[in-house]
């Protein structure tokens, strides 16, 4: 697939001198989920303000479907939609009136038909006429989504799309976010939900500092960085680790019934045949075998915390 | 050109006026009502005329100028102020338009409401008064200018303001003033010599001498020096907000 979206060295210093970017290249393919981890101040926001023309870029450049965003603001800014982080919307206005004022923003003639469409997506259209003052928080977010995609984009960004809601309707967004791909949207989202960029993105990127520390494949990071476990389960608790077994990899649980061997999946050799063995040759009894992945959250922790360091 | 985006932006703002229409349209009726009571009738009737014309006709054109000048800044101002407060600006800031479709779309709907509000006010004054209009054309003109004009000036009051306060600040504590010095009730020609040449400095007063010049044919000051303040006033406010598009000044950190 193409890249849709391409950010070259994209800077961004504040008049006080706060540098919330400092030099962000990325490329976003057309079609994909990218999705940009980082806790709060990282610069995620920022990010996708720059793109989207709502703060200024001190250096760099950016690229939508080949059109740079300053040079050719109309064609970039028109393959653009934007779901903020914040529930910005004008409390008096109907729901289908505010969905069509976005859609004549971008220059797109009135089609009242495409505007059934995305709100019957969202499950909006019954509310169509309510004032958005009416609505609960979580439609009050559909709406959000409903404007960004009235002028049907080709990239859609999400800023913490599901900040502060049930877990329902993080599923429900979910859900649209998988549909939306499934039509050919590009969506890139911000969040601080590692389960949320682990159950629909395809690529993670992590930013902490205004600095990309990495972009790549969800599952090759998985795997990359990712540490696996043995739990060997003993048919009856020990008090240590026997001496013929001790190494670093290797712990016992607090109540002495569990061996945990920590390997990795990317070495030669994980050594679980030469630890069964020795295991059966200290006289340990099993009773079961359980294996577990490090989650998404561990990497981004310890990525950090490398970063930190 | 983007003429949709023009046009959604005139049409939303125009709803948010048709929204509360009693308020737009009854409360400048009633305080121009008030107005003529009091200084037309009551006051007005112990007052001679002032240069040949009746003192209830006389106001006629400084009450809508009040009115219109007054509407403009209102209308604009909260017309951009009320997205930053709300933070649907980024909307305007991320869609494929530029600062003049931004503009044309909220000054024209502000300078829309204004002209409605003047035109009602005009037609609350028949109730009240004989006025007959010497150059209908050069009150249309004066009026429409006087609507862009202010709606501009509004505009970047809007875009300054950080909160409400500041909103109502510059239109009470420098535009009611200018408007009422201005000659709204009086000609120029009443004050005494020193206050004439202080009045001069007063930009509402060229307005205010033009609009009723196309009322009665007598001014304070030459029409062409009111057409050129006027001119200058618009151009002055267009090249503010030109420059706060091109600096992002309030609006585009």
């Amino acid at each position: 697939m193409p890249d849709i979206v391409e950010i070259n060295d994209l800077r961004k210093a504040y008049a006080d001198g706060f540098e919330a970017l400092k030099g962000v290249t990325l490329k976003i393919k057309q079609g994909e989920i990218l999705a940009l981890l980082g806790p709060n101040g990282a610069g995620k926001t920022t990010l996708i303000s720059t793109v989207c023309g709502i703060t200024t870029a001190t250096g760099g450049t950016v690229k939508v479907g080949g059109h740079d965003t300053i040079t050719d603001y109309r064609a970039a800014r028109g393959m653009i939609g934007l779901v903020p982080q914040e529930i910005n919307l004008e409390p008096f206005e109907k729901v289908i009136s505010t969905v069509r004022f976005s859609r004549g923003l971008f220059g797109k003639p009135k089609d009242d038909a495409a505007l059934e469409k995305i709100l019957r997506q969202l499950s909006l259209w019954d509310k169509r006429d309510s004032q958005i003052r009416a609505l609960s928080g979580g439609m009050k977010r559909r709406v959000l989504i409903a404007k960004a995609l009235a002028h049907e984009p080709r990239v859609l960004f999400l800023d913490e799309p599901t900040a502060g809601v049930d877990v329902e309707l993080r599923r429900d967004m979910w859900e649209i976010v998988a549909g939306l791909k499934a039509d050919g949207v590009t969506i890139i989202l911000t969040t601080h939900y590692i389960e949320e960029a682990e159950a629909i993105a395809d690529r993670i990127g992590v930013i902490a500092h205004g600095e990309l520390l990495l972009v790549e494949d969800k599952n090759k990071l998985m795997a990359r960085m990712g540490k696996k476990q043995l739990q060997v389960h003993l048919t009856k608790p020990i008090d240590a680790v026997p001496a013929s077994l001790v190494s670093d990899a290797l712990t016992l649980s607090e109540d002495g019934s569990t061996l945990i061997y920590t390997y990795d999946t990317r070495a030669e050799r994980t050594g679980i045949t030469k630890l069964l063995s020795d295991v059966a040759a200290a006289g340990l009894v099993l009773t079961d075998l359980e294996t577990s992945q490090s989650s998404l959250e561990e990497i981004f922790v310890d990525l950090l915390k490398e970063d930190a360091a | 050109m983007n003429w949709i985006a023009v046009n959604s932006i005139y049409k939303f703002e125009m709803a948010r006026f048709f929204r509360t229409i009693t308020q737009s349209f009854v409360s400048p009726v009633l305080s121009t009502s008030l107005y003529f009571v009091v200084f037309g009738a009551a006051i007005g009737s112990r007052i001679q005329e002032v240069e040949g014309i009746s003192y209830g006709a006389f106001i006629v054109p400084g009450l809508i100028m009040l009115s219109v000048i007054t509407q403009s800044i209102s209308n604009a101002s909260f017309g951009i102020y009320f997205p930053k407060f709300i933070g649907t600006v980024f909307e305007l800031l991320s869609a494929p338009i530029n600062f003049i479709e931004i503009v044309l779309g909220y000054v024209g709907a502000a300078a829309t409401k204004a002209l409605f509000i003047g035109v009602i006010i005009l037609m609350t004054a028949f109730f009240f008064v004989d006025i007959t209009i010497a150059h209908p054309f050069w009150m249309v003109v004066f009026l429409v200018l006087t609507c862009i004009s202010f709606s501009l000036f509004g505009f970047i009051i809007g875009i300054w303001a950080g909160n409400f306060e500041q909103l109502q600040l510059v239109p009470l504590l420098i535009i009611t003033p200018l408007v009422f010095l201005g000659g709204s009730f009086y000609s120029i020609s009443m004050l005494p010599p020193v206050w004439q040449v202080i009045s001069h400095f007063n930009p509402v007063v060229y307005l205010i001498s033009g609009f009723r010049w196309s009322f009665f044919g007598a001014a304070d000051v030459p029409i062409v020096t009111s057409l050129l303040a006027i001119a200058g006033f618009t151009a002055l406010c267009l090249a503010v907000i030109w420059w706060i598009f091109r600096t992002g000044w309030r609006i585009r950190q």
